[in-house]
């Protein structure tokens, strides 16, 4: 997965390097147990300060999605569900009633939102049953 | 951690007026620090007071904790200054370059520089009068590289590069950063290269330090308002991070710090009819920082952009 930078954008660059990852990991273009470029790496090769690379990271393991291995390296963690079922719920749904607030002043009708919804969803990659 | 600069007061005037005017900053050691501000708001004027080019009216400073008005040669061998322009002696050779400077720094590792000039591909035996101004950058980066310094203060280090160069030589500061400890205190007019590379950034308007943050805080922080009316607004007496207000028909523009909650109620308490909020990119946020109310160019109406204009009036 080739990571970029924008410096014309609105947003720090950790956290266009942070939404990048997310993506990445929520479309299967990384994998879990997939080992990320070290800090430096990154820094050379994005031409940005290590500071900025490592406080992606930070984050980014701090919301579970990454695990560091000192002396092995920077990995896609496994996903965990240590959400219980009420609270993914309740942060789905509000994530929902985000999206269909801004699809309704743009007008569309909720079968046209359905539809791209549905195909949308076959972009990314799915847990096959869902979490228990 | 330690500072490896920090400033009580300086202060500094030409003819009377303050180019740098009480000014206290910190610079912990590891740190990059980008230095913005505007042509003449006394960037230039406060690096070379660090370095004891300039010395100040007023305050103090010190560099990798000693007094920097007096400074040992072996703490001086410990910094590196770039100055604006690159200057060299252009009658030397690039080796002969090396060698002056080398003089200044007798602890340099050699190797360092002559690793560093094979990286640039440039020769030993070239003259420095027939080198690009690319060229001489990369030589003036290179002589100061040299000693490993760990500190590093650059001024204005890109202006005038192309894109390629200015990449380069944005690289080779990333290199110095990936070494624990080094600390980069520079200069610049590319936002861009400033976002890139710098940990924290500070602003100057007319002498003083305005802006002091994060890199992404100031980023984060700046958020230009558009408030709509409808009718002639009324007077604002303005908020907390004001940092500037300009009235444009039945609406308002303001530019505000760290907008939230309370400065929102300000606003709201006028009843306009519209508010946006806008978020702006670092160059954006700069602009509006340092520039204040937008005012467009005097261009008259409907003037010619080609050149017939300008032919014209030369045949006349």
């Amino acid at each position: 997965m080739t990571l970029h930078v924008d410096t014309a954008s609105r947003l720090p660059i950790y956290q266009q390097l942070v939404l990048q990852i997310r993506e990445g990991i929520a479309r299967g273009d990384l994998q879990p147990e997939e080992r990320l470029a070290s800090v430096r790496q990154l820094s050379s090769e994005l031409t940005v300060n290590p500071n900025t690379v490592a406080r992606a990271y930070t984050e980014l393991e701090r919301e579970g999605l990454l695990v560091s291995r000192p002396g092995l390296g920077i990995f896609v963690a496994q996903p965990r569900g240590e959400l219980t079922k009420t609270a993914r719920d309740r942060r789905l749904i509000e994530l929902l009633d985000r999206c269909l607030t801004e699809a309704v002043h743009l007008g569309y009708s909720a079968d046209e939102v359905i539809r791209a919804v549905t195909q949308r969803a076959g972009q990314f990659q799915w847990k096959s049953d869902g979490r228990k | 951690m330690a500072d490896a600069i920090v400033t009580e007061r300086l202060t500094k005037s030409y003819s009377g007026r303050r180019v740098v005017d009480n000014l206290s900053l910190r610079v912990p050691q590891g740190t990059v620090y980008g230095l913005l501000g505007r042509n003449g708001a006394g960037k230039s004027t406060l690096l070379k007071m660090l370095v004891g080019m300039v010395h100040p009216d007023y305050g103090r400073w010190t560099l990798l904790g000693e007094d920097g008005g007096a400074l040992s040669p072996q703490t001086r061998g410990r910094i590196a200054y770039l100055a604006e322009g690159h200057p060299l002696y252009s009658w030397m050779t690039i080796g002969q370059a090396v060698a002056f400077t080398h003089a200044f720094y007798p602890a340099a590792d050699r190797t360092l520089v002559e690793k560093i000039l094979d990286h640039f591909g440039l020769a030993r035996s070239a003259k420095i009068s027939r080198l690009s101004k690319g060229m001489r950058a990369q030589v003036s980066l290179a002589l100061a590289l040299a000693p490993d310094p760990e500190l590093l203060i650059l001024d204005d280090p890109t202006l005038g590069l192309d894109t390629n160069t200015r990449r380069d030589f944005v690289e080779s500061m990333i290199h110095v950063i990936q070494r624990r400890g080094r600390t980069i205190l520079f200069s610049s007019h590319v936002l861009g290269d400033v976002e890139r590379v710098a940990d924290r950034i500070g602003i100057l308007v007319d002498g003083v330090l305005r802006v002091d943050c994060p890199t992404e805080h100031f980023k984060g922080a700046v958020r230009k308002v558009v408030v709509e009316f409808g009718r002639q607004p009324p007077e604002f007496a303005g908020c907390a991070g004001l940092l500037g207000q300009w009235q444009q028909g039945n609406r308002r523009e303001l530019v505000i710090v760290s907008y939230g909650p309370e400065q929102r109620a300000a606003i709201e308490a006028q009843s306009p009819r519209r508010i946006d909020v806008i978020e702006l990119n670092l160059e954006d946020a700069f602009i509006a920082y340092t520039r204040g109310p937008q005012r467009p160019l005097p261009f008259p109406v409907g003037e010619p952009t080609d050149d017939t204009g300008a032919s014209a009036q030369g045949a006349a």
